[in-house]
């Protein structure tokens, strides 16, 4: 069983609170939707069911580039249980939509930018009939050249993947498809590079990774008497969602009324839009309700995928290891549509330094616009890739000065108060060195495992599992260490916030509270989290948590580890000021009886006004009487700036967060095969609001690191730009048989502008398994291995 | 589309003479995963999940007669003294759930030549008994698969039983594939020692249009074991012997470059499996032991 | 086509069915049972894991027609399942069957909280997956609590492998598997405890 440690925080602001009621913050409470989660009965996206409804289904193009030449739906409109079958001339409004550039049509008009895009709509009685009519829709493409990579997107006379583009970074771009440049530059790398004794080089090239969430996108659509539509999908952003829905229904915001249906995971890839417009298209369009459910091949066309993407890295250090300077160019491959490639770039650049002290840098990051399948947000947003490049260097570095790949990296370590490459001061705690020191510190796991006592080799133990291919033969042991920066919460200047509305009344005698907000809980465990806090604010044992929906303020997106932090201090506050309203009416009500209601601190504990002392004043069922009280506040970070377009300086970060990993595989030398043995994580995560569910997280990140090391990659053709692989059998994610042991070892340091200390913890343990799963595999083969995933063939010398 | 539910095998015949495209559906392991994703859409389904006598297996004296639709998992289970070779690539099939459904009989159907069954089929030796109304006949494994997804089925024939030779010496069977588990073969090779009659069998699978044996290797290793007296004297069969039934193995490949890997490296691990399976096939034989279960 | 079958010990029938309907379509979109998940409809995930005459299968990839007379223990009803079991002695899988009084009690959840659940008698592997923190998202649970639990009745003491090859044909992508590994330890543990406790 892995073993998962807990330091002691130490003078957190969390210290000054007691928990009179059971299940506060702290303490590992468990899901509150956990029974319906384990019974069937909790209801995803795709198990809507409407009586009369109708099943939508989309037409997707056939060719990445083409000219649309004509389209006729004619044969599939005349088919009976056929209702009705929609192209882009069918459109009620708005036709394009898009986070952060308007970029993407609703359905393909003109021409299609990449394989799979939607064309058509057909909603019929049965998801057959719906099929079959798509089928007979006639699509005539005049094909185009492929955009696939930097070269030629930028070639001089390449075709433009957006015409006219009007966006805000379309003024400053070299290129019209280059969605982004954010080039970061600090001190002088040039000269600097004159002290290095020695200096690294590399070329990485990091996979295209899909979140492969196990809930398909899927919804149901609604329409409702007032002309409006009532949305049920599962998204990471409601707000975000209407905001982009509503424009291209032509419909008021107040009309498009969404709600939260359960989501079977997200990892980035339901940030942006997928059947939410198209299923009410639908709806308004047959008047039925209509159900859209993507099947696994279309999920795979049915959201952004993890960039793509080339880096070219420099480190120099002197003799004793000292970091002298970096230079580095990034290329994110952003694909068809924008998505958040901007944004990615932002990140991508800011954090390719890593988490160390370099103070001359020259820093270039590009997201490109082509006809690859749209990129967008994935768990670790940029920084991944970033790591997995510098991280390689470290341990180049490491090996040419002939030190530990360890030690180099604590001599290099920032720490709280070093300066980032955008000038930005890391203004709360950052153990880096500590984290490395503490999984070098973890015993080794044993060796020869597969070897048993009774005769033949338990194969489950070895690389290639079941399928038999050693016994032991070949098999040799790596070891290998990363460690990783990642930023929390939304960056750039930003105005990122989120809103809580809380109520507090008395039921039955016992006084409760309800918590409302529009987050996305999308597995992580943010409704747990914000009863414990309602608890511990309140100091209610009775917390409700309303169901998300659009009725209730934005509470932004839950990603970039953000949701603790923002939404779990936005109900803090909400809390707080509940709170005051609570014990107003209390002295209102009974302050002329004791003294302390006007002059001791007053705290709501155990269902009580309690004085800081702890004298119990009344209960809080007797202070509402009838009465409720309820607060709706938006609460904010602190701002953060936008980078400077040329040098790259500003004060773009809200927070940042640290993960290190140590990676034990054993590799099958001459076949190519990996197993990783165990994967020791220790992470910073400022306060563990629900000790259970940060393991949890960690746990989990790590693995969709470990996954693309060694397996997972959405191929591309380079000659047409259509995806190769989209399927469960042929794009794989780890099974229970690759995941090693995952100890996990957190920090709790808290950050002092944060509530609670938190830190956001979902992303960084993503970032630094990756290249220390590589590093394992180079330290076992001897290899230089630059691209991930590993694939046999890059192990055996047969690509 | 249309849904025949035989309830016996002649029944069941009776419906593939009538309707030669008629589909045939037992584990469903391939054919609804085609339905799913609107690959295919038969005019007719045929289930013959309610013909007991394919889900039936029978150990004779010399032969195992294998009811087409016996699931892998009873195959795992039962017949691991009989059939080593097969057990193991049975092992090796997706995962529990679908080897509770799948059987060999699917596997032959099919004709993929990422089948699993197949290297361990050619390996063992066996023939495929097939009827129709007209009758039925013995197909010899190595005549049966006849092209890319072509096997040597005529229309209106449903495979019944594959009777596969008992094994009378150590078999092995191992696949390589990009995950420790459920995983489509990026190359799979079988091998089986006879020692009834001095010889060695060989299986490919996913390393050419169709399963196929490595007879060249065969022979070579047939000849050396032979001179080498191997066979009475029980010696460590020589590296320079093994490495090139390797090579052989390796030449015999026939593979293409795709999504699951490159031409090279099937080429290059089928060798690699070749050779260590002859060192645990050999080893078991010398110590016999002539321990016929798998090693793993 | 209409196909008829039992599902969690009651008969069911569905009208109107395509033929290349999947059991699991129907179970969702027919019956109102949607626990059974819709995650790769290609065998690759175990999200749609049942038990089809008590063997656990995809059934995604189950024709509707191929159930016709047979039982099916989904999710729903894996509590229900494992109580009959561990009332007589091992016999509950669904090639026994399941009498019409414990179908009844099936359907009967009184005193259930609709937002929580709680009030809701849970299997010993459905409790000890939400006690380790073993859900996340929850969309491979329903598959992975029928594999965990047919394991178990088999091997009631599994080791580690035992467990990793029992359900490596169920994929999670929220937990790393720990938690699940964790989960099904402490199912056999409070198992064991239990049998001892007889």
């Amino acid at each position: 069983m892995a073993q998962n440690t807990r330091t002691v925080p130490v003078g957190t602001p969390t210290d000054v609170t007691q928990n009179h009621v059971k299940g506060g913050i702290g303490e590992s409470t468990l899901r509150p939707d956990g029974t319906l989660k384990v019974t069937g009965e909790f209801a995803y996206s795709s198990d809507m069911w409407h009586e009369d409804m109708l099943w939508g289904q989309i037409l997707r193009s056939t060719v990445a580039h083409a000219e649309i030449v004509s389209i006729d739906t004619s044969e599939a409109l005349t088919m009976d249980g056929v209702y009705a079958v929609l192209t882009h001339e069918d459109l009620p409004a708005a036709k394009n939509y898009g986070m952060e550039f308007q970029d993407t049509p609703v359905l393909a008009y003109g021409k299609v930018r990449h394989h799979g895009e939607p064309v058509a709509l057909v909603a019929a009685d049965h998801p057959e009939t719906a099929r079959r009519a798509a089928a007979k829709i006639r699509i005539e493409y005049r094909e185009l050249p492929v955009i696939t990579d930097e070269a030629s997107a930028t070639a001089p006379d390449a075709i433009l993947v957006h015409e006219n583009r009007d966006d805000h970074h379309s003024g400053h771009v070299p290129h019209p498809n280059i969605v982004h440049r954010q080039p970061i530059i600090r001190g002088n790398a040039a000269e600097a590079a004159k002290r290095a004794d020695v200096i690294v080089t590399g070329e990485y090239t990091f996979g295209m990774q899909d979140q492969a969430f196990l809930g398909p996108e899927s919804g149901l659509a609604v329409p409702a008497e007032d002309g409006g539509v009532d949305l049920y999908v599962a998204t990471q952003w409601l707000h975000s969602d209407l905001k982009q829905i509503a424009p291209c229904l032509g419909l008021p915001e107040e009309k498009v009324r969404m709600t939260m249906a359960g989501v079977g995971g997200a990892f980035g890839g339901r940030e942006d839009i997928s059947m939410q417009i198209l299923a009410s298209i639908l709806a308004l369009r047959t008047g039925k309700p209509v159900k859209m459910v993507y099947n696994r091949y279309e999920s795979f066309f049915g959201h952004v995928h993890r960039h793509p993407a080339k880096l070219w890295y420099e480190h120099g250090a002197t003799k004793d290891g000292k970091l002298t300077h970096m230079k580095c160019k990034i290329v994110l491959d952003g694909g068809a549509y924008a998505s958040s490639t901007a944004s990615v770039v932002g990140n991508a650049s800011s954090l390719s330094v890593g988490p160390y002290v370099i103070e001359d840098v020259e820093i270039e990051a590009i997201g490109l616009y082509t006809n690859n399948p749209p990129c967008g947000a994935m768990r670790g947003f940029g920084a991944v890739q970033a790591c997995f490049a510098y991280e390689a260097q470290m341990d180049k570095l490491a090996a040419k000065l002939g030190m530990d790949p360890v030690e180099l990296r604590q001599l290099n370590a920032m720490e709280q108060g070093t300066i980032m490459p955008t000038g930005q001061v890391v203004d709360s705690p950052a153990p880096v060195a500590e984290l490395l020191r503490r999984v070098k510190a973890r015993p080794m796991p044993p060796e020869r495992q597969w070897e048993t006592a009774g005769e033949g080799a338990d194969v489950r133990a070895l690389p290639g599992g079941l399928s038999n291919t050693t016994h032991g033969e070949s098999v040799v042991r790596g070891v290998g260490y990363a460690v990783g920066i990642k930023n929390v919460g939304f960056s750039e200047g930003f105005d990122d916030y989120s809103t809580a509305k809380i109520r507090m009344e008395v039921i039955n005698g016992e006084a409760v509270a309800t918590v409302h907000t529009a987050m996305a809980e999308v597995g992580q465990g943010g409704v747990t989290i914000h009863a414990q806090i309602a608890r511990t604010e309140l100091g209610v044992q009775q917390v409700t948590i309303h169901p998300a929906d659009t009725q209730v303020g934005s509470a932004g997106s839950t990603s970039a580890g953000r949701q603790t932090y923002m939404t779990g201090g936005a109900i803090k506050n909400s809390c707080e000021i509940v709170r005051e309203k609570v014990l107003e009416i209390g002295r209102r009500k009974f302050g002329s009886y004791h003294p302390a209601w006007a002059n001791a601190e007053l705290l709501l504990e155990g269902g009580k006004v309690v004085t800081d002392g702890g004298e119990a004043l009344a209960s809080i069922a007797d202070v509402l009487g009838d009465q409720s009280v309820e607060v709706e506040e938006e609460w904010r970070h602190r701002p953060t700036q936008a980078f400077d377009l040329v040098t790259g300086q500003g004060d773009g970060h809200v927070q940042y967060a640290f993960a290190a990993h140590r990676a034990v595989v054993e590799v099958d030398t001459e076949l190519g095969l990996v197993k990783v043995i165990e994967l020791a994580c220790a992470q910073d995560v400022g306060k563990a609001v629900n000790p259970l569910s940060v393991v949890g997280q960690i746990q989990g990140g790590t693995t969709q690191g470990l996954g693309v090391a060694v397996m997972e990659e959405i191929i591309v053709d380079p000659k047409t730009a259509k995806v190769r692989n989209p399927s469960f059998t042929d794009y794989l994610i780890p099974t229970i048989l690759d995941t090693p042991t995952i100890p996990v070892d957190y920090l709790e340091l808290a950050d002092p502008n944060a509530p609670y200390g938190v830190r956001g913890i979902g992303e960084a343990p993503t970032l630094s398994s990756t290249p220390a799963v590589l590093a394992a595999i180079r330290a076992a083969t001897g290899l230089e291995l630059n691209k991930t995933p590993v694939r046999p063939e890059a192990l055996t010398g047969t690509l | 589309m249309d849904f025949l539910r035989p309830a016996s095998w002649e029944e069941a015949l009776a419906a593939k003479a009538e309707h030669p495209t008629a589909v045939p559906l037992s584990g469903g392991t391939d054919v609804m995963v085609e339905i799913n994703f609107d690959h295919r859409r038969p005019e007719y389904l045929l289930d013959l999940n309610r013909i007991e006598l394919l889900r039936e297996w029978e150990v004779g004296e010399e032969n195992v007669r294998l009811g087409a639709a016996v699931p892998y998992t009873q195959i795992m289970e039962n017949l691991r003294a009989e059939l080593p070779g097969l057990a193991l690539a049975s092992h090796t099939v997706a995962s529990p759930q679908i080897r509770n459904r799948g059987g060999v009989g699917g596997n032959l159907g099919t004709a993929s030549p990422a089948g699993d069954a197949h290297p361990a089929l050619l390996a063992a030796g066996a023939e495929v008994e097939v009827e129709s109304v007209r009758g039925s006949r013995f197909i010899p494994i190595d005549e049966f698969y006849t092209g890319v997804k072509r096997n040597a089925l005529q229309p209106d024939e449903l495979i019944k039983t594959v009777h596969i030779k008992k094994a009378d010496g150590p078999q092995q069977y191992s696949k390589v594939g990009t995950r420790n588990a459920m995983v489509i073969a990026v190359c799979a090779f079988g091998l089986a020692l006879h020692p009834e009659t001095r010889t060695v069998r060989t299986g490919i699978g996913s390393a050419a249009p169709t399963p196929i044996r490595a007879k060249e290797a065969e022979a070579f290793l047939n000849a050396a074991l032979e001179e080498g007296g191997f066979w009475d004297n029980g010696k460590i069969i020589t590296p320079s012997i093994a490495k090139q039934f390797a090579d052989l193995c390796s030449g015999a490949a026939n593979p293409i470059d795709d999504v699951r890997g490159t031409a090279k490296y099937r080429r290059h691990a089928v060798g690699i499996m070749a050779r260590r399976q002859l060192g645990w096939t050999w080893e078991q034989y010398r110590g016999s032991g002539r321990t016929l279960e798998g090693a793993a | 086509m209409r196909v008829n079958f039992t599902v969690n010990g009651r008969p069911q029938e569905a009208d109107d069915v395509w033929e290349g309907e999947s059991l699991l379509y129907v179970l969702r979109e027919r019956m109102g049972l949607p626990g059974s998940k819709n995650a790769c409809e290609q065998g690759e995930c175990g999200s749609c894991t049942v038990r089809l005459d008590g063997v656990p299968v995809c059934s995604c990839l189950v024709a509707a027609g191929q159930v016709e007379g047979r039982e099916v223990v989904t999710v729903e009803g894996l509590a229900e399942f494992a109580k009959e079991r561990s009332e007589h002695a091992g016999c509950a899988s669904g090639a026994c069957g399941t009498s019409l009084d414990a179908a009844k009690k099936w359907e009967a959840k009184p005193g259930q909280d609709s937002q929580t659940g709680e009030g809701v008698e849970l299997s010993p592997i459905q409790q000890a997956f939400i006690d380790a923190g073993a859900v996340q998202c929850g969309f491979c649970t329903p598959g992975l609590l029928v594999a965990a639990d047919e394991m178990l009745e088999r091997n009631p003491s599994p080791t580690d492998a035992d467990i990793r090859e029992a359900l490596s044909g169920n994929l999670c992508r929220c937990t790393g598997y720990e938690k699940i590994l964790d989960a099904v330890r402490l199912a056999a543990a409070r198992q064991e405890r239990q049998g001892e406790a007889v």
